[in-house]
């Protein structure tokens, strides 16, 4: 009978100790990152502004959705829920997402193709590729914003001499190349992450299924489909989840690439416009925290998704 | 007696360096450098340094206005003590008047050197948030060389200007000069856009973005006919890039001998007319173009102004720094360097000045009427209400609606920003 009191004891004090080895992480965590994130909750349901915090009054969903009744029948609905430029910028976002995760996945599944087979100078090519990667993105998109320079720009400079475009091209002011013009920067510098991500799962293939394969003559894009694409999916999808996150809180590519642009102005930028530049502290708060949410909502559907599709695939 | 005379001798030594270091303060100045700026300031620095024994840091800013204000605002709410004096825009001083020093008493004695309305400009229910640093109010820059090898006038409507740049443009890329541009301006969408787009509709006629009483008429037909005429430069005599041109932009170009004419403010000329340009003693500046017959030209009201911090630790000295950099000498020293106007009155009347820029004192009407921004009428609102103006222009000069629906548009989004009032 002493024996499973002294195992609760052991148990007990484990648990103990684990809390207190936490505990300085817990209350780092809640200083960092909870009470900021309750505090903009909070400023959202507030008529707050930047200059008073202090004074903030409690206004309820106000800054969400309000109907102003002018009387006669007249009114209109306000705030953010009924505001086209938030839709604009939900909606510039989701494009964004959706085609820069997109087209990284392709190209960082080529490429980590590529660097999972043996050549020679594989581990040079293998650092030269994470060199877009390691630049940090305020610095590669100023990079960028004067190779796309419409007057100055070596992109443009190039494309005219080898006779692609008959005219310098725009690129970060033209509407219909402005949203391009981010993509390609972004592509161009996480390709590299979800490449090595990529390359991981590819690692760890078991070798002797494609000796199998060979032996019996299997065609590689039949290999490819059936053997390597199921067994590195679910590391694929944990790229894609990471880089979804990543890109739906874009701000700094479009910030400098293409300022106080409409066309690409993300939900990030168009809470910063609103918390810093406009005196709607309040507002922007609003906008963070259903930025927030729709963050939140898509990844958990898409974590719920994914897991779906692995069961059947199994 | 002859010990103690040497001790109260090194007593009052020491104690007079200790008074010098601690009168000695640091102080930190911050501003967007454009063009010689910096290089400026330094120098005036380095004297004020010599003649006080204090230390002045620049803290130096990105070009683009909408990017500094958001910075200074941030530093402003958090009562971030780092930042001693700020040189700001004339429309961001105003808009952050609460957590600026109160300057009327301080400059009591001075204050009627300076140009009533720059004065009037940072004067904020009675308090002076700010003392004026220099003026600004754009020019048209134009090829004089080249305005002369095609017998061209130098344009006064804005139609007139289309044709001769168009005119020049194609003869000079027949020649082989393909990069030869007619006009460029300020497209970006950014607080310049709003100055060049009010230029533009003031001067068809077309009224204020908001008028001085609050009301809101910018959807008008004048006002349309100015965006339609914009809209027809670009990719034509202004290359598309121009809609993500800022200032420093647009000189690049012009400097560069690539443009006929150029839509900017004052600071470009001392820069173009320098030693190492291309374009030195080819080019010349005159007021900006009209719409029509009976129409005034406009340049809008720019200007920099220096503010001293609520939260700097050492606001006396600040103070006196900010005067010091507005006295006579200084402003004289900025407008013979770096063409900037001045805001003190007798500068403009000084013949050192009018000798080495002829082009101060002749444009000493222009920045006395200089439109100014409505952001004495819109008040906190200031930034969105230029924000919504400068995307109805940028939309419309990039083709997304025509200027009849974007000021539609506009005029809806004013109406509702204003609510029950400004």
């Amino acid at each position: 009978m002493a024996e499973p009191v002294e195992k609760s004891t052991l148990s007990q004090q484990r648990v103990m100790s684990a809390w207190v080895f936490l505990a300085p992480m817990l209350a780092v965590l809640a200083v960092v990152a909870v009470y900021p994130l309750v505090k903009t909750i909070y400023f959202g349901f507030t008529d707050a502004s930047i200059d008073f915090p202090g004074q903030a009054q409690w206004v309820g969903f106000r800054n969400y959705l309000e109907y102003l009744d002018y009387g006669g029948g007249e009114g209109e609905y306000y705030g953010l829920l009924a505001d086209p430029d938030w839709w604009r910028a939900v909606w510039n976002t989701l494009r964004f997402t959706f085609f820069s995760v997109l087209f990284e996945t392709i190209f960082g599944m080529i490429i980590a193709l590529v660097l999972n087979t043996q050549f020679f100078g594989r581990s040079l090519v293998r650092a030269a590729v994470l060199i877009p990667w390691a630049i940090p993105t305020i610095v590669s998109a100023k990079m960028w914003a004067w190779m796309m320079h419409d007057q100055f720009g070596i992109l443009n400079d190039m494309l005219m001499k080898l006779h692609i475009i008959s005219e310098p091209v725009a690129w970060t002011a033209d509407p219909d190349t402005a949203m391009l013009a981010v993509l390609i920067v972004d592509i161009w510098k996480t390709t590299p992450f979800m490449a090595l991500l990529i390359l991981a799962g590819l690692q760890m293939v078991p070798k002797d299924m494609y000796e199998a394969a060979k032996l019996d003559g299997i065609h590689p894009v039949r290999v490819f489909r059936k053997v390597t694409l199921p067994l590195i999916m679910p590391a694929v999808l944990v790229a894609i989840v990471f880089r979804a996150l990543d890109a739906l809180r874009v701000f700094d590519i479009v910030y400098v690439l293409t300022p106080n642009n409409a066309n690409t102005a993300t939900m990030s930028v168009f809470a910063r416009e609103n918390l810093f530049d406009f005196d709607r502290f309040a507002y922007g708060s609003a906008a963070s925290t259903l930025l927030f949410l729709i963050i939140a909502l898509l990844t958990i559907g898409f974590i719920r998704a994914t897991r779906m599709n692995l069961g059947g695939d199994r | 007696m002859k010990h103690f005379k040497t001790f109260t001798g090194v007593l009052l030594a020491a104690s007079a360096l200790m008074s010098v270091s601690a009168g000695a303060v640091e102080l930190n100045i911050v501003h967007g450098a454009i063009g010689k700026d910096n290089e400026v300031l330094r120098k005036e620095l380095d004297r004020y340094e010599e003649m006080t024994g204090n230390t002045v840091n620049i803290v130096s800013m990105p070009e683009s206005t909408t990017d500094q204000f958001g910075q200074y605002k941030l530093w402003l709410s958090a009562k971030s003590p780092d930042i001693d004096v700020y040189r700001i825009d004339v429309i961001g001083a105003p808009q952050l008047a609460s957590h600026f020093v109160d300057l009327t008493e301080a400059t009591a004695d001075i204050i009627d050197q300076f140009v009533p309305a720059a004065v009037e400009s940072q004067t904020v229910d009675g308090k002076l948030v700010a003392l004026p640093m220099f003026l600004g109010a754009p020019a048209l820059y134009y090829r004089s060389d080249l305005l002369e090898k095609y017998d061209q006038p130098v344009p006064e409507t804005w139609e007139q200007m289309t044709e001769t740049a168009q005119i020049i443009m194609d003869g000079e890329r027949a020649e082989g000069n393909d990069d030869m541009w007619g006009f460029v301006f300020q497209g970006a969408p950014y607080e310049g856009l709003t100055c060049d787009g009010q230029e533009w509709i003031y001067s068809y006629g077309g009224g204020r973005i908001v008028e001085l009483d609050g009301s809101i008429a910018i959807n008008n037909p004048e006002a349309a006919e100015a965006l339609n005429m914009a809209k027809s430069w670009v990719g034509t005599i202004a290359p598309q890039g121009v809609l993500n041109y800022m200032e420093e932009d647009a000189r690049g170009v012009f400097q560069s001998g690539n443009a006929v004419f150029m839509r900017n403010w004052n600071y470009a000329y001392a820069l173009a007319d320098g030693e190492d340009s291309p374009v030195k003693g080819k080019f010349d500046v005159t007021t900006l173009p009209v719409g029509g017959e009976g129409d005034s030209s406009a340049a809008t009201l720019g200007g920099w102004h220096l503010a001293v911090s609520k939260y700097s630790p050492n606001p006396d000295e600040a103070i006196e720094l900010v005067k010091f950099l507005n006295n006579f000498e200084n402003q004289k020293e900025r407008a013979i360097e770096t063409s900037r106007p001045p805001t003190v009155t007798a500068v403009y009347d000084d013949p050192e000045v009018a000798e080495a820029q002829p082009f101060i004192p002749r444009w000493k009407p222009v920045v006395l009427n200089a439109l100014p921004r409505p952001s004495a009428a819109t008040k906190r609102k200031y930034n969105e209400v230029s924000s919504e103006f400068w995307t109805a222009v940028h939309d419309t000069l990039s083709g997304d609606g025509t200027a009849e629906q974007n000021l539609a548009k506009l005029e809806a989004k004013l109406k509702r920003l204003r609510g029950n009032g400004w």
